[in-house]
Order: structure tokens, then C-alpha cells, then sequence
């Protein structure tokens, strides 16, 4: 090993490690995000995933579709039968092979005619949220379903800290109570702030139990979000498995030949 | 230095073995883009088994349904239909239906159906895929002076019994094919699914 | 020297047939087993047989991917989503192709520091380097169209910005633009068009380049960490007597050892693919789950991690046109350096200390910039200088800083060379070990 060939190597392996280190921080940073909490989904938990689809499906179907994610893909993946599925996920009348879509009906206006539905309600259309935790991250989600308040300025009556006047109602409330908002004291020319929520009026469930409901909604959302997910770590440890192995076997191979270069 | 000591036997060993295992990788990295071919989730779904109602259907009148693509006929047949079909025998491929690519157990029989009214075939000729048209009245036809009712396909003038089976001299191999299907009610066929413990 | 020329003759009367009125057998055997390379090639030797590796990848997964894509505005997204679920196996192949995307990045630019690190680019190679900096922005080209495809919200916004960059060209500016578009915003026009450019065209002008790149290499011969030229070195080995002393033939040698440098990488890339495909949002951006939306801009537009430095040289220069003068330039200054550097010592071994000082602050000034352009910098700088910091001076101070020293490298290369400030080592005259 000459001695001259370190330094400038020196040089691109610290800038490496630099850029290494920022990436790592750089998306710890990301995902912690401004005040989120740590949702703490596992999306190999079956049961949490059963008990969120569950949820959605009582209290989130009614508006919001899950466009990509077939009946049939979820009964498979959260070891249900076909028969679960159709009786207490899916719309009246859907095949099992069918798209897991909101009857809520919503029609964009478009020229002159104006629009109908959920956009007269609500002033938008409910989003589609196979992918929502993807665009927006599990800790986003869970944050969110946390932090309703009762609002009597907005239109459907109630806000949100993570996502202020958002135009959706809340359809948790019996499960968690009703928040109410304190405000940090006003700066002069300032819009109030919402300093903390309390719980006013409990629900049907204590806290830690709607932290664990709001998990696993989360918990079934992530899933969604990519199904293929529950896939990929099993496989993936036989591949490594196997590359190891594979790269041993190269090394010992290369080592063979190059035992006679000097 | 150089080592000078070759070891032929461990450079073959070795060379042999790592090909071996890395064949077995590759085959098993083509293994997911040959899979991507087969017919996909949203594929699956649309060629699920499909509710077909036959309530309304009169004696002697066939009816097409779509499933997987393909038309169905269901057809009522009458009695003197039913009749016919015995001393057909002599003039078909396979009378006997023995051919069992082109139908399920259950269909194994005279009528090649579960309940003896009621053919369901998949409406395809069994030569170059074709629609056969129905003939359902029993008189001389320009195609066949015995003409029993059945199905003539127009293409090649391949012929069919009422219960599709297929006649000598012509150029049609086999019988038309029953898909698997069962009894909802009386009024109401499931397409694509076999019955409760069939054979 | 030429590539050696090399005439078999098997003994199979099929394949004597065949050689006979088309060499395959000569031809392979005259780049492989007839090809002598030097035998002291170290780790950064692996990226260049690695490159080509991610390149059949790329190939292979995109034209699976093709089979299922739908382009278009209306459909693209949903039919990635139709890959991802629906389709047997599809959401492997699809991060196959994502995450090879972003290896290829990695691998093309450690392959080209060793370049720069061991003189490469030096006569008579500079025609391969010429090449590979040809590849290099025919690559940019189809990842940045690639990366449109999927028409996610990143994919519209990113594409109405980089398109845009042409419309600082003077005068003809914005008819380039709308031009380039086909519609007056990046449409159903645009990713149509970005989809053959992506899927046909600029993939045959890749792998044409990518042969050119391999012969003008072979006509000349490898370089190595010691920039000894073994073809100019004592001749006679175990190999021959007119084979070079260093050189050893390049298969089975390399192959095997390229095999082993390819065992490697695929456990990284495994990992990656099976455990964090998106490596958290580097290698594919979370905007881009949400359909594309000409009416909502992402919080940040950023490219993706291979373009950042390019990204804040643009952003860093307060002006449109010269902004993005200054990030041609900044390419374009690599295409320069074998007319930059004027030392005749290749290897950063036997180089300077200011050389070696100029070459890792040109590594860091890249880092660095690359740092500014993902926005790392809006993120810590709150962090470590409070939160009533002044985010956008210290992050321009910071980000021109840098781009100074990126360019000062190059500036400083010539002079240093030119005016012969460098002190050099004596170049042995044998290379030292295999490594």
C-alpha cells in the first residue's frame, strides 16, 4: 500500500462520510418533522391492521376512496375471508375484485356546468388516500386525526392544528371526545394561535385507547399506501441471504486467480 | 513472488461452483419479470365469474353472456330438442363427450348439462374461433337435410348438436366448450364457478 | 498501439463457420482475454464494469416497466399505481428501476473522481474522457425525463422548472419553452414525448455512446492508480514476450474480480430495494405520491439528490440567464480538464500537495453545494443558529462560498499547472503493487 495514495483518497472518503452523515441526519430530520408525534405503526402487525381497516371502513369510507386498493388484495394481505370483506369493508353491491371506492358522491364543476356533491359540501372533494401516507408520512397522519378541535368559525365546524381550516369534518369524535382549543395569548395584529388542545367532552374511548384506534388507522393507511410492503422484508432477507453467499463464493474465486499476480 | 503452484483442480472447483450458484441467481432474479406477464390483479378482476339471469328466457330461445371476453350462450331448450338429441349419436366426433378438455365432470352426459333444459357453452367454434349462429328449430336446413337444431357456424359451415356437440365432416375438432358454472336458483347462473363440491 | 489483433479458429465446424465470415469469437476474445490491463487496479476500479452492470438493469427493468406504463396526464399515475399493486411482481421491478436510477449517479460519479484522482483524462485518453462526460449528460437527460414519468406532483413542478431554465435563453426563450412543451405547461404533450425520448431515444444514444467510450478506452489502454502507461513499460511476462510487464489480460483477471465488485454492490443495492426503497425520500420524493397539480407547488421544489449541485450553482446566482450560464458552466468546465491541467504527472500519487489539497475541495465544494441545493441547509441552519436566523443569507453565503471554490478548483488546476508551481514526485517507472 504506498503512502502517497491516502491523502487525497483521505479527502474523498471524508467528503463521502460527510455526505453519508448529512443524508442520514438530513432524513431523521424529515421525518420527525415540526411537533408530529411518533405514530409507532407496524404494518406487520395483522391485528393492528384488521382493527384499522376496521376503523376506516366505519368512519372514513364514507368520503374518502381508496382507489388503488382492491377488496380481494386486502382480504388476502390482512388474512380475512372474501366473504369478511365484502359484509363489513366494501360498498353494497362490489365484486371482490373491486376498487375499495367511496360512494360520497363529487363532481368538479367544469365550464359552465357547476359542480355537485361533496364539492358544494365540503368545498372540495374528499382526498383519495390510498397514498396519503406515503406523500405525507405516518407520523403526519396520525398527528392529524389527533388534533381536531371544535371550531364554530368554519363551515363544517370544526379545525385542525396540523392542517389548519382544513375542510373536513371530524368522524372520530364520539370515539375520542371533543377538543377545544386554547389560544396563546394574541399578538397585536396577529391571528390567535392555538397554544394546546384540551379534551372537554371525553368518548367512548379513554385516551390510550384512541391512540391505540388512530394507530392502527394509520397503521392500515401506511399499509395502503404500499401493500407490497408486508412482501418486500421477507424476500428481501433470502436475497441477502443469498448475495452473501454468492460474493463469498466470487471472492474465493477471485482470490484463487489472483493468488499468482504479484 | 509469484506463486507458481496453479491448483487447476480448485480453480476448476471453484469456478464451477460459483457458476453454478450464480445460474441459480439469475433464474431466480427472472423469475418475478416472467411473473409480471400473467394476468395481473386488475386482469383477475375483471374476468371474475359473472350472475347470469335466465328467468326471463323462453323455452327454444338462447340468450348470449360476457365472461372473460368470451360469449356464453344459455339456451332453454325445448323437450322435442331434448328428444332430438338421441338419435344424433352416429354423426358426431364425440357423442360421448370424451374429450374432457371441453367440459367440467358435471356436463359429462347427453345433455352436457347440469339440469337437462338448460346449455350453457361458451359460443366459440372449436375450428378458428368463430361465433357459431343458433339454429334452434328442428327442420331441413340448406346446410343439413336431417337438421336437428344446434349451432352453424358460419365461417367454415361447421355444425353442432342442441347440445353442441360437434358433427363428422367438418373441419371443427371438438365439442363446444362448457364453462364451469352453477345454480344460484332456478332463475340465476353463476358463470366461472363450478358447483359446491363438484367433481 | 492498436488493439491487439486477434484471430481464432475453433475447432467446432459450426462456429468456424460463422467466425470465418463474422469474428465474433476474435473480436471478444481480442477485448477480453487479448486485453491487457494493468494489474495494480484498486477499489475505484469497480465503478466503470458496475456502471455498465446498472445499465442492463436500467434496460432490462425499463422495458418490463413499458409493458404496464401507460403515458399520458390522465393515466401515468395511476398506472404506476396498477405496476406497484396489481401487477405480479411489478412493484420489484419498479423499484429496481428507481433505485438503480439513483446507483447509476452514485457509481458515474465515484468513476468519475477516480478519473480525475488518477489522470485519466490525460493524453491519449482524452477522447474517453470526452465521452464519458458525453455520457454523463446524456445520463442527466434521461433521469430528469425519467424521473416525469410517473407524473406525480414533483414530476410536473420539477419538469415546469428545469424546462423553464430554457427560457432564459435570449430572445427565442420562450418559444423554446413552449416548444420544448408542446402546450403552455408542461401537459399531456410534454410526457409523451419525454416518454420516447426516455424509453427509445436517448437510451441508443447511451449505449452508442457507451461502445465509443469502451473502444477509444481499449484503443489506448486502461490507465492505473500509479499512471505508469504499462504499454510504454518493459515488455515480457508469463503472458508473452511482447506483453506488456504490468499488464495481465483482462479476463479472466478482471472479470473475476469485476464479478466479486458486482457481488458486492448488489448486496447494497438489495438492501436498499428491499428494506428503504425511497431511502427516505432521496431516491423518490414524497410529493411525487400525490398526482400531478399545475394549481398546488410542493412545499420545496428540489431535485432529486443527483442533481442538487447543479441545482444550487443555479440558485445561488441571484439572476436568471447567468444562473444558469454559471450551471452549464459548471459542467461544462469538466469537459475542459485535459486542456486545464497541464502537469504531465497523471496520478494524484505522485502530484503536488496544492493538487491534492484542489482536488478534495473541489469533492467537498460538490458535496457542499449539493447540500445547499437538497435544502439541507434551510433545515440546519434554523438548528444551529437559532430560529431568528436569517435563513436565505447565511445559506447564499454559504452556497456561494462554495461554488467560488468549485470553480476556483478549476482556475487554480491551470495556473498551478501551467505556470509550474506544482512540485511533483518521480513517477516509478513499473507500477507498485496489484492491490
Amino acid at each position: 500500500m504506498t503512502k502517497s495514495f491516502c491523502i487525497p483518497s483521505v479527502f474523498a472518503r471524508v467528503a463521502v462520510a460527510a455526505a453519508g452523515a448529512l443524508l442520514v441526519a438530513g432524513s431523521a430530520l424529515a421525518q420527525e418533522g415540526a411537533g408530529l408525534e411518533e405514530a409507532g405503526a407496524h404494518v406487520t402487525n395483522i391485528a393492528s391492521l384488521q382493527s384499522g381497516a376496521r376503523t376506516f371502513f366505519n368512519y372514513c369510507s364514507g368520503c374518502h376512496s381508496l382507489k388503488y386498493m382492491r377488496y380481494s388484495r386486502i382480504a388476502q394481505d390482512l388474512q380475512l375471508s372474501d366473504d369478511d370483506v365484502l359484509k363489513n369493508f366494501a360498498s353494497a353491491g362490489a365484486k371482490i375484485g373491486d376498487l375499495a371506492i367511496s360512494n360520497m358522491p363529487s363532481k368538479p364543476a367544469s365550464g359552465d356546468v357547476p359542480a355537485q356533491g361533496a364539492e358544494v359540501w365540503f368545498g372540495k372533494a374528499p382526498p383519495d388516500l390510498s397514498l396519503e401516507v406515503r406523500a405525507k408520512g405516518a407520523d403526519w397522519v396520525y398527528t392529524y386525526l389527533k388534533r381536531f378541535y371544535i371550531d364554530p368559525s368554519r363551515p363544517v365546524g370544526w379545525n385542525n392544528t396540523v392542517f389548519p381550516n382544513a375542510s373536513m369534518p371530524f368522524p372520530l369524535w364520539e370515539l375520542q371526545g371533543v377538543q377545544t382549543p386554547v389560544y396563546a395569548p394574541a399578538k397585536p395584529g396577529a391571528e390567535p394561535v392555538v397554544e394546546k388542545l384540551e379534551l372537554s367532552t371525553p368518548g367512548k374511548l379513554t385516551p390510550a385507547q384512541y391512540d391505540d384506534t388512530v394507530r392502527d388507522v394509520t397503521a392500515f393507511l401506511e399499509y395502503a399506501s404500499e401493500p407490497a410492503a408486508l412482501q418486500r422484508h421477507s424476500i428481501g432477507v433470502w436475497v441477502l441471504l443469498y448475495l452473501a453467499f454468492f460474493t463469498l463464493l466470487a471472492y474465493l474465486l477471485k482470490h484463487e486467480y489472483w493468488k499468482d499476480v504479484h | 513472488m509469484a506463486n507458481e503452484v496453479v491448483d487447476p483442480g480448485r480453480r476448476r472447483f471453484l469456478t464451477a461452483t460459483t457458476s453454478v450458484v450464480g445460474a441459480v441467481g439469475v433464474a431466480c432474479a427472472a423469475v418475478p419479470f416472467i411473473k409480471s406477464w400473467e394476468p395481473s390483479a386488475r386482469a383477475k378482476a375483471a374476468g371474475a365469474p359473472v350472475m347470469a339471469d335466465i328467468g326471463k328466457i323462453e323455452p327454444g330461445q338462447k340468450v348470449t353472456f360476457g365472461w372473460r371476453g368470451m360469449p356464453v350462450f344459455v339456451v332453454n331448450r325445448t323437450s322435442q330438442q331434448l328428444a332430438a338429441l338421441k338419435g344424433e349419436d352416429g354423426r358426431l366426433k364425440d357423442p360421448d363427450s370424451n374429450n374432457t378438455d371441453q367440459q367440467p365432470a358435471y356436463a359429462k352426459n347427453e345433455n352436457r348439462s347440469i339440469k337437462p333444459e338448460w346449455l350453457v357453452v361458451v359460443g366459440i367454434c372449436t375450428h378458428l374461433g368463430c361465433s357459431p349462429e343458433y339454429f334452434g328449430e328442428i327442420k331441413a336446413e340448406p346446410f343439413d337435410p336431417n337438421w336437428k337444431g344446434g349451432f352453424f357456424c358460419p365461417c367454415h359451415k361447421s355444425r353442432y348438436d342442441i347440445s353442441g356437440r360437434v358433427f363428422d365432416g367438418v373441419p371443427a375438432p371438438a365439442n363446444l366448450q362448457v364453462p364451469p358454472y352453477h345454480f344460484v336458483s332456478d332463475t340465476l347462473i353463476q358463470i366461472g364457478v363450478d358447483p359446491q363440491g363438484a367433481a | 498501439m492498436a488493439t491487439t489483433p486477434v484471430r481464432i479458429q475453433p475447432k467446432n465446424r459450426l462456429l468456424a463457420w460463422i467466425e470465418e465470415r463474422l469474428p465474433i469469437l476474435s473480436f471478444l476474445s481480442s477485448h477480453t482475454s487479448e486485453y491487457y490491463a494493468p494489474k495494480n487496479f484498486n477499489f475505484w476500479y469497480y465503478f466503470g464494469s458496475l456502471a455498465l452492470l446498472v445499465l442492463v438493469n436500467q434496460i432490462v427493468t425499463g422495458i418490463f416497466l413499458t409493458m404496464f406504463y401507460k403515458p399520458g396526464a390522465d393515466t401515468a399515475f395511476a398506472s404506476v399505481e396498477y405496476i406497484m399493486r396489481d401487477v405480479d411482481w411489478g412493484w420489484l421491478i419498479r423499484y429496481m428501476h428507481e433505485v438503480g436510477a439513483s446507483m447509476f449517479f452514485i457509481v458515474v460519479y465515484l468513476h468519475m473522481f477516480r478519473g480525475l484522482m488518477y489522470g485519466s483524462y490525460k493524453k491519449p485518453r482524452e477522447l474517453v474522457w470526452i465521452l464519458g462526460m458525453l455520457i454523463f449528460l446524456a445520463l442527466m437527460a434521461e433521469a430528469f425525463m425519467g424521473y416525469v414519468l410517473p407524473w406525480g406532483n414533483m414530476s410536473f413542478w420539477g419538469a415546469k422548472v428545469i424546462i423553464s431554465l430554457f427560457g432564459a435563453v435570449p430572445w427565442v426563450g420562450d418559444t423554446l419553452v413552449q416548444w420544448i412543451m408542446g402546450d403552455f405547461n408542461p401537459a399531456d404533450a410534454t410526457l409523451n414525448r419525454f416518454f420516447s425520448l426516455h424509453v427509445i431515444a436517448l437510451p441508443l444514444v447511451l449505449l452508442l455512446l457507451v461502445v465509443l467510450h469502451l473502444a477509444a478506452l481499449h484503443e489506448v489502454g486502461s490507465n492505473n492508480p500509479d499512471g505508469v502507461e504499462i504499454k510504454k513499460g518493459p515488455k515480457g511476462s508469463r503472458f508473452g514476450a511482447d506483453k506488456p510487464a504490468d499488464g495481465i489480460p483482462f479476463h479472466p483477471y478482471y472479470t473475476v474480480k469485476d464479478l466479486f465488485g458486482v457481488g458486492f454492490f448488489l448486496v447494497i443495492c438489495a438492501f436498499i430495494i428491499f428494506f428503504e426503497p425511497t431511502v427516505g425520500g432521496w431516491f423518490l420524493e414524497p410529493d411525487n405520491f400525490i398526482p400531478a397539480n399545475s394549481l398546488v407547488t410542493p412545499a420545496e421544489i428540489k431535485p432529486v439528490w443527483y442533481f442538487t449541485p447543479f441545482y444550487a450553482m443555479l440558485r445561488m446566482i441571484p439572476a436568471k440567464l447567468p444562473g444558469v450560464i454559471i450551471m452549464f458552466l459548471g459542467i461544462a468546465v469538466l469537459f475542459l480538464v485535459p486542456w486545464l491541467d497541464r502537469g504531465r504527472v497523471k496520478s494524484v500519487r505522485y502530484r503536488g500537495l496544492g493538487y491534492k489539497i484542489g482536488l478534495g475541495l473541489f469533492a467537498l465544494s460538490f458535496v457542499m453545494l449539493g447540500a445547499v441545493g437538497a435544502g439541507l441547509t434551510s433545515e440546519y441552519i434554523p438548528a444551529w443558529f437559532g430560529p431568528t436566523a436569517d435563513v436565505t443569507t447565511i445559506e447564499n453565503a454559504f452556497g456561494r462560498f462554495w461554488l467560488f471554490v468549485y470553480f476556483a478548483c478549476f482556475a487554480a488546476l491551470w495556473a498551478y499547472t501551467y505556470f509550474g508551481w506544482e512540485k511533483t514526485k518521480p513517477v516509478p517507472e513499473r507500477v507498485t503493487t496489484h492491490d
